[in-house]
């Protein structure tokens, strides 16, 4: 002990077996979160013989393009692509509008009643009416089967508000409000003026996580959507991935189509997985910085 | 002299004052009455026999039958154990996880650390489908990986996906997998933003890591620990439904029948609207009590608490 003390800044002994377990525990768990999805790459590659037998391990074995030409030729995947693309921008530019209008409201102090609107909405977050009133609730306003109520379903969250409010608290300096105001400044135009320009990062926050949660949503899709035109890419891939495949290849009438669709099956799943997952996969690298931001705000209490 | 200017003026005069602040909060707060105060309105039908053609105000009043028959139900006996094992499970396994990750995080180089972090995310940006899609592939008996490597060793397959009692196990795992990396950002931050001198100082009197973390880590994140386990406290009710639906299959239907599936089974498929209104406001109450409940013992234990 007393040798260590003098070379404090040395690691003991037992710090560098510490050491040597983290990096390799670590290593270990890289593995576990990147080779899945590895996996899935080159499974959708392979020939599906050696997919079918699960003879598939470490490296492509044959090499095949069939399930992505499958994939290519599926109008399903791509119009399911187009709905989600355009849920997810519509419902992230009307999402973050009222979040940001919103959030701008409750962090005006001096505003009469503000504790009473935030009671009022932080309820919410805490009971809700349950999943048959709001479905009666959604069909009497006639929303069924409608694009509308797949954005607005998922438009304003009092997460997402209380998350606005505490970024602006933080990052609006009272000095400038209050020379705002003296210098004749009314609330519409110092939003406009000063708070948007000043929240590009809670914007991006907030539509990373609106866009996120419309690229996962299949729950409100699969309830309130009868009509395929207006499905989002996750009820397809819920087909094509998890219901039987019976029931998928019925509509192919040829007996040799269908056998080799069959065949097929396990690649054409595996491609989809890549083509469905591959443009989210790219970005996130990208926009870490913004959804660690985004966790830290909301890790702030106020 | 502001603040007294403020007071002095009457209420309606502030209220006018603030006109446009109001509209600012207008789309939200309409919303919020409508689609959150909407369906609590909707409750009731939860005590009445709803039919479509007498609507909600105007179907018969049958006081508590609803939750009776579902507290008789031989359902009840089987899904309400189901829900409280599925969370308290992923709670036990999921809540640590990225508390430990981390941990380990912060001693590992800042490079290296990086890589790490960026892959322990990448789960989470599959969405729910592909997931359920990716685990039943993986864990299939002919073709999964999981199997041919289970094989390997021990020349068996193993028919994960049509078995309860490996239905738990799969749905936390795969959770745990695809949660922990996002769950760790919070404490990541937390720890970085530690003081090094504290560490300097425990360093100089020969504190090794292991002691450190103890003594100096764990102590900073607590609060953030805390609050994080009240919230998942607050939803234990509450499994989410759409993985648990989407791994059900015909087979393992003994463990994966949950109240969130069986609320949406009973009212959308069978149409039998009042009733699971009933189980859905019975989950919800239980939640809400649980919430409460947690907060205030967070609070007496701890001094951190949501409210």
């Amino acid at each position: 002990m007393a040798r260590t003390r003098k070379n404090a800044i040395r690691k003991t002994k037992s710090d560098l077996v510490f050491l040597f377990f983290n990096y390799l525990l670590l290593s270990i768990l890289f593995l576990i979160m990147v080779y899945p999805v590895y996996f899935v790459v080159i499974a959708s590659v392979s020939d599906s013989v050696y997919v079918n037998s699960g003879d598939l391990l470490l490296w492509p074995k044959g090499f095949h393009t069939l399930g992505y030409e499958y994939v290519w030729g599926e109008q399903r995947i791509w119009l399911g692509y187009a709905n989600t693309i355009f849920y997810a921008g519509v419902g992230a530019l009307a999402g973050v509008t009222v979040s940001l209008m919103a959030g701008y409201g409750l962090f005006i102090k001096t505003l009469p009643g503000r504790g009473a609107i935030m009671g009022f909405m932080v309820f919410t977050m805490y009971f809700g009416g349950g999943l048959i009133p709001f479905y009666l609730l959604v069909k009497n306003l006639g929303l069924i089967n409608t694009r509308t109520i797949i954005i607005m379903m998922s438009m304003v969250s009092v997460y997402n508000i209380i998350l606005t409010r505490t970024f602006l608290n933080s990052t609006i300096p009272t000095d400038l409000m209050d020379a705002a105001f003296i210098d004749g400044c009314g609330y519409g135009r110092f939003f406009f003026t000063m708070v948007v320009p000043l929240s590009k990062a809670i914007i991006a926050v907030l539509s990373l996580y609106l866009i996120v949660g419309h690229w996962n949503s299949y729950f409100s899709p699969m309830l309130y959507l009868q009509d395929s035109d207006k499905k989002p890419l996750s009820l397809f891939l819920r087909e094509i991935l998890l219901v039987n495949a019976e029931t998928v290849t019925q509509q192919t009438e040829n007996a040799e189509e269908m056998e080799k669709y069959q065949r097929l099956l396990a690649i054409i799943k595996y491609a989809v997985i890549v083509v469905s997952t591959l443009p989210i996969m790219c970005i996130y690298p990208f926009l870490q910085k913004y959804f660690v931001k985004g966790v830290m705000i909301g890790s702030l209490k106020g | 002299m502001e603040n007294m200017k403020v007071h002095k003026k009457s209420l309606l005069k502030r209220i006018l004052e603030h006109w446009v602040v109001y509209l600012f909060l207008a789309p939200a707060v309409l919303y919020i009455a409508i689609f959150c105060y909407g369906p609590m309105y909707g409750i009731q039908i939860a005590f009445r026999d709803y039919t479509i053609i007498e609507g909600i105000t105007g179907s018969e009043w049958v006081g508590l039958d609803w939750f009776q028959r579902f507290f008789q139900s031989r359902m009840f006996g089987k899904i309400l154990p189901n829900t409280l094992i599925l969370s308290v499970y992923s709670l036990v396994a999921g809540f640590p996880m990225p508390i430990v990750l981390a941990l380990m995080l912060n001693y590992a180089a800042d490079k290296f650390k990086r890589v790490i972090q960026t892959a322990s995310y990448l789960p989470h940006f599959i969405s729910t489908v592909v997931m359920v899609g990716m685990v039943v592939a993986f864990l299939s008996p002919q073709n999964g990986f999981v199997n041919t490597i289970i094989k390997f060793f021990t020349g068996n397959t193993v028919y994960f996906m049509g078995k309860p009692e490996y239905f738990r196990h799969v749905y936390v795992w795969s959770g745990v997998w695809q949660g922990v990396g996002w769950g760790a950002i919070i404490y990541v931050a937390a720890l970085s933003s530690v003081s090094p001198e504290l560490h300097e100082a425990a360093i100089i009197d020969g504190a090794t890591i292991l002691k450190r973390m103890r003594h100096i880590d764990i102590p900073c994140i607590m609060p953030t620990m805390v609050i994080l386990l009240i919230l998942n406290f607050g939803s234990i009710m509450g499994v989410g439904f759409e993985k648990v639906y989407l791994m059900q299959n015909a087979l393992n239907g003994d463990t994966s029948e949950v109240i969130a599936t069986y609320t949406y089974k009973m009212g959308l498929i069978d149409q039998n609207f009042s009733y699971s209104s009933a189980i859905g406001l019975f989950n919800n109450v239980v939640n809400f009590i649980l919430l409460v409940l947690v907060n205030k013992i967070a609070d007496k234990l701890t001094g951190t608490s949501l409210w």
